[in-house]
């Protein structure tokens, strides 16, 4: 059993079709609609639905606050190592990007970790490049046992692994995954990911599937805007949601929102997705599903996140670097991407209040998960 | 408009009105309102026939061929019970479905969801196709479904009571979220109980009480086949919906202008 029949199903160019065919009479319906299908959520992510825009926007907003009260979650990335063996159009760890590489002892590790402490941060976001002699399991499996006993919640954003690499990472501290698949559009991901085993489309694809199985407590799932179509590529992330809750209904879910940024060697994105572009799928997943989390980080300016949490996004990062050793080892080398928010925690946090939130630094306990071994 | 087939376990229904046998004043009178009702899956309970005499009143009654029989454990209180009268209805019957309904309780029939489980998971690897009579408790839909059920039947409210979806707001987060096909089962006392059912996105609805004990059975039949239909139909034409005003206050996307 797996997403990939689901997959095969649709084809790429019929589904961006009936988006882009969807009436405002679609739009009505699926705002009103008490429970919205895969085909609401077309008719909400269309051209056709930007003129009902606010009234989203409202609905958004009083769904969150039902499910998730008035609170937004806080979250911090820590990059452990900039070594990568594939090269990714947009990405500025890129092989093909001449740039010094680093990764992180477990010494230097425990030096950001306090940076990261003293700000208050409980959630803290594992990254690495797709390294694996350098930052493969037996790596990762060390950074979260020097993790652990600092931190109540550890999530991770490297390369898929196997399903078995992923049951020995969970009873390691591992709680929460992050795997994007970029885009969904099959052809061009080849374009995107000419070299490396990130070119493989299908392992990424089947990933979610390893991570559900091994019994992850939450993922993360969202793809790159920039590369293809966003409202085609957010349809079908939509459907391996739907697909996912059904079969491993015991993890939770978040999604994510990535625009392209700024970053060494990077191509120029293929399309652009305005703010107002990016508000109307956030509402739109928001209606579709209540109970998602979604996740927006400093890639996004300052104005753009002011506004943004109060219609629907349940967590945000704060003071974020994007580079291995950026909050205390070595704060000069070179970043994965630009950052557009540069407040620091607790300004970000004071933004939080004064929007009528409460920012919320741990909301869970390493009590309630496998023990730590 | 031709609605949508009903597939479960490979076998396809163009109806999806499923009856009961129970109930009727007289097997002919069943008969008569089973093929006006249009159903093609009929649940008989194994306690209410004779499987040793091939004559037997009801199954007479159903011999038609666009019967499929569902034979059920009503009257077994465990999973052991269970087990033992599914093996006995399927020599019985010759047919490898079964409704399982385990209630330990005399009085509500209420079904006990922990004997169902064990016993759905037995059966499930003894080769059985298993639809399971159940709480509508979405917990356990799910649960179900991992031990490999072919459909779950959820109860609209307590059985006999002809008191239509009580249980509504569970209805909807199971058939939310099922990855098998979801039978409304108990409780559906009128027509529009079926209807309202099915236009929530119900897979079908079984119907017994309310078609046997009715004034006129083989009308009422109809009825039910009617209202299931409109429902399925309306379901898939997709409803409109009453439209909620948000309230106003400051606009929130002005930010973007
Ligand atoms: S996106 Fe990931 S895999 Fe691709 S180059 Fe960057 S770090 Fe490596």
């Amino acid at each position: 059993m797996s997403f990939r029949p689901i997959f095969e199903a649709h084809n790429w160019d019929d589904v961006k079709a009936s988006i882009y065919a969807k009436t405002a009479a679609d739009v009505e319906r699926a705002l009103a609609a008490p429970r919205r299908t895969l085909e609401d959520f077309k008719a909400l992510i269309s051209p056709a639905a930007v003129p009902y825009l606010e009234q989203m926007a409202r609905l958004s907003q009083q769904l969150t606050r039902k499910r998730f009260g008035n609170t937004v979650q806080l979250y911090v990335p820590l990059y452990l190592s900039n070594e990568c063996q594939n090269i990714c159009t947009y990405c500025g760890f890129s092989l093909d990007n001449k740039i010094r590489r680093r990764t992180l002892s477990s010494v230097e590790i425990l030096q950001e970790a306090q940076v990261l402490k003293a700000w208050g941060y409980e959630h803290v976001l594992l990254v690495t490049g797709e390294a694996n002699q350098t930052v493969g399991v037996d790596y990762l499996e060390k950074a979260l046992h020097t993790l652990r006993p600092h931190f109540a919640h550890l999530s991770m954003e490297v390369q898929p692994l196997d399903e078995e690499e992923y049951e020995r990472l969970i009873p390691a501290g591992l709680n929460t995954v992050l795997v994007y698949q970029e885009t969904y559009h099959q052809q061009d991901y080849k374009k995107h990911h000419p070299k490396g085993k990130k070119s493989n489309f299908h392992y990424r694809l089947d990933t979610p599937d390893r991570l559900g199985r091994a019994g992850i407590h939450k993922m993360g799932l969202g793809v790159l805007f920039g590369l293809e179509d966003w409202r085609t590529d957010s349809f079908y992330t939509a459907l391996h949601l739907d697909y996912l809750e059904r079969t491993y209904w015991q993890t939770k879910y978040s999604l994510s929102f990535p625009r392209l940024r700024p970053a060494e060697g990077l191509l120029q994105p293929k399309v652009e997705m305005s703010d107002r572009e990016l508000v109307q799928l956030i509402c739109a997943y928001r209606l579709l599903n209540e109970e998602v989390e979604l996740s927006i980080s400093t890639r996004e300016t300052p104005t753009f996140r002011d506004n943004i949490i109060r219609l629907g996004i349940t967590s945000i990062s704060a003071g974020s670097k994007t580079n291995p050793g950026g909050y205390a080892v070595a704060p000069e080398s070179l970043e994965q991407f630009e950052i557009s928010d540069e407040r620091t925690p607790k300004e970000i946090a004071g933004m939080i209040r004064r929007q009528g939130y409460e920012p919320v630094w741990k909301d869970w306990d390493t009590a309630l998960a496998p023990a730590p071994i | 408009m031709k609605t949508q087939p009903l597939i479960i376990a490979g076998r396809t229904f163009t109806s999806r009105l499923f009856t009961g046998t129970g109930k009727f004043s007289s097997a002919a009178l069943m008969e008569e309102a089973l093929l006006a009702s249009g159903s093609e899956l009929v649940t008989v309970a194994l306690k209410r026939v004779d499987v040793s005499d091939t004559n037997d009143d009801i199954l007479r009654h159903l011999g038609h061929p666009q019967f499929h029989l569902l034979p059920n454990t009503s009257g077994v209180r465990t999973a052991k019970e269970a087990v033992f009268a599914a093996q006995l209805a399927r020599e019985a019957l010759e047919t490898n479905w079964l409704k399982l309904e385990i209630h330990p309780d005399p009085k509500y029939l209420l079904p006990d969801p922990v004997e169902t489980l064990k016993a759905a998971e037995e059966l499930v690897k003894l080769g059985f196709v298993v639809l399971p009579y159940i709480h509508a408790d979405p917990v356990l839909c799910k649960r179900l479904e991992e031990v490999g059920v072919a459909a779950v039947m959820p109860l609209g409210s307590p059985i006999g009571s002809n008191k239509g979806l009580l249980t509504r707001d569970f209805l909807e987060i199971i058939i939310g979220q099922s990855k098998v096909p979801v039978v409304v089962d108990a409780g559906i006392g009128a027509p529009s109980h079926a209807a309202a059912a099915m236009e929530m996105g119900a897979d079908a609805v079984l119907v017994n009480t309310a078609i046997a004990v009715a004034g006129q059975p083989v009308h009422m039949a109809q009825a039910f086949q009617m209202a299931v239909e409109a429902g399925r139909m309306a379901y898939e034409a997709r409803l409109a919906v009453p439209v909620a005003h948000a309230e106003a206050s400051s606009p929130l996307t002005a930010f973007l202008d």
